[in-house]
């Protein structure tokens, strides 16, 4: 007799307890901060690219989603450390699959993801992502390049003192997001 | 319709359009087209934790005769167009069509002979939703981006020749920037 009234027991219980559903558009779900989101070319703190435009990214990616053009530096317009830099950076993200092979592939940590993931679009020319999307917005300190080198005299330099380099940054504002933190969170 | 193209256009008729699009989008139907993991996404997104309800659309209809909205999750084989096509055909219009994943959206990594390369070349999509699979949180991003755009819909020849003199397009806001509490 009280099986009946038992079923009603259990949908008036639930009125009490935590509602698990995620208040999605009006409070944006931060993913975990290691999440495949869309990607970032990072910069060296004084606003030259990482990036050398070595391709590696584009000969890791099992989707063929990358396109780069690398380009020459030269002593009138500099962009990144060293020789060469990423002249054209094309993501495609209708083929990105978010693995994560082209960050393990880049030698100088230029390419990381973002938590960012809000990408739906309406139409595929607009999800081909260019390299001004998917450079990291400046931080104080930085410069828009082409500009000469600031942090040393050669392509080492940067990658030699880049330790006691991070920790100096690490006393400027934003410098503990500089790399993989959303762009939000960067000041964008 | 055919009624509203007999009619001068001005204040009514464009408030009209509004609840117009204002009902239709606000109860989509989603028919079920899960082909790969994306389905997997998309059943998770009409569950409890992320409850599509809200957006008044948890019903997956199994009937295309019922459905207005096609998501169509996951990679698309050769063999399997003309049965989305087909699908597509028989859902009674005004529909749409989500490509969920990047599969179903230009192939993704499946570049070879035995898939669609983009379920563009078989129905017209209104919403590319990139990711392998999208988060649930993606595809209800998507899917509000979709509500924005139906909200523009024109009614009717006049005003659709209107809109698209005008070259208007809806903007791309990711949802979580529109929807933001104050």
């Amino acid at each position: 007799m009280f099986d009946a009234l038992k079923g009603f027991g259990v949908t008036f219980g639930t009125m009490f307890k935590k509602v698990v559903t995620e208040e999605y558009p009006e409070v944006k779900k931060i993913p975990a901060e290691r999440y495949h989101g869309r990607h970032q070319l990072n910069r060296h703190p004084d606003g030259l690219e990482k990036c050398v435009g070595c391709e590696l990214c584009a000969w890791a990616c099992p989707a063929d989603a990358i396109y780069v053009e690398g380009g020459d530096n030269t002593e009138k317009a500099r962009f990144s450390p060293g020789e060469r830099y990423g002249a054209i950076y094309q993501i495609n993200y209708l083929r990105c699959i978010g693995c994560g092979l082209c960050v393990e592939a880049c030698p100088t940590r230029s390419l990381t993801m973002t938590t960012e993931y809000e990408l739906a679009d309406d139409n595929r020319q607009d999800l081909i992502y260019t390299k001004e999307q998917l450079m990291a917005p400046l931080l104080s300190g930085m410069e828009q390049p082409p500009h000469p080198m600031r942090l040393g005299d050669n392509e080492q330099d940067y990658y030699v003192k880049g330790p006691e380099l991070a920790v100096s940054m690490e006393s400027a504002p934003f410098a503990d997001s500089m790399e993989t933190a959303p762009l939000k969170e960067q000041g964008k | 319709m055919g009624l509203e193209e007999k009619l001068p256009n001005g204040v009514l008729l464009a408030s009209v359009e509004k609840l117009v699009n204002w009902t239709r989008k606000s109860s989509l139907w989603p028919a079920t087209f899960g082909l790969a993991c994306c389905a997997i996404e998309m059943m998770t997104s009409g569950g409890p934790r992320y409850d599509l309800a809200r957006f008044g659309m948890e019903v997956f209809r199994a009937s295309p005769r019922q459905a207005d909205l096609m998501i169509v999750a996951g990679r698309v084989s050769n063999k399997m167009a003309p049965v989305l096509r087909q699908i597509y055909d028989q859902m009674p219009e005004p529909r749409w069509v989500i490509a969920m994943g990047v599969c179903a959206s230009s192939g993704g990594m499946f570049n070879n002979y035995a898939i669609v390369q983009g379920v563009d070349h078989v129905v017209p999509v209104d919403m590319y939703l990139p990711g392998c699979p999208p988060r649930p949180e993606m595809l209800i991003d998507a899917i509000l981006k979709l509500h924005a755009k139906i909200m523009d819909e024109p009614l009717g020849d006049t005003r659709k020749a209107l809109q698209l003199e005008s070259g208007y397009r809806t903007p791309m806001i990711p949802s979580s920037e529109r929807f933001a509490k104050k």
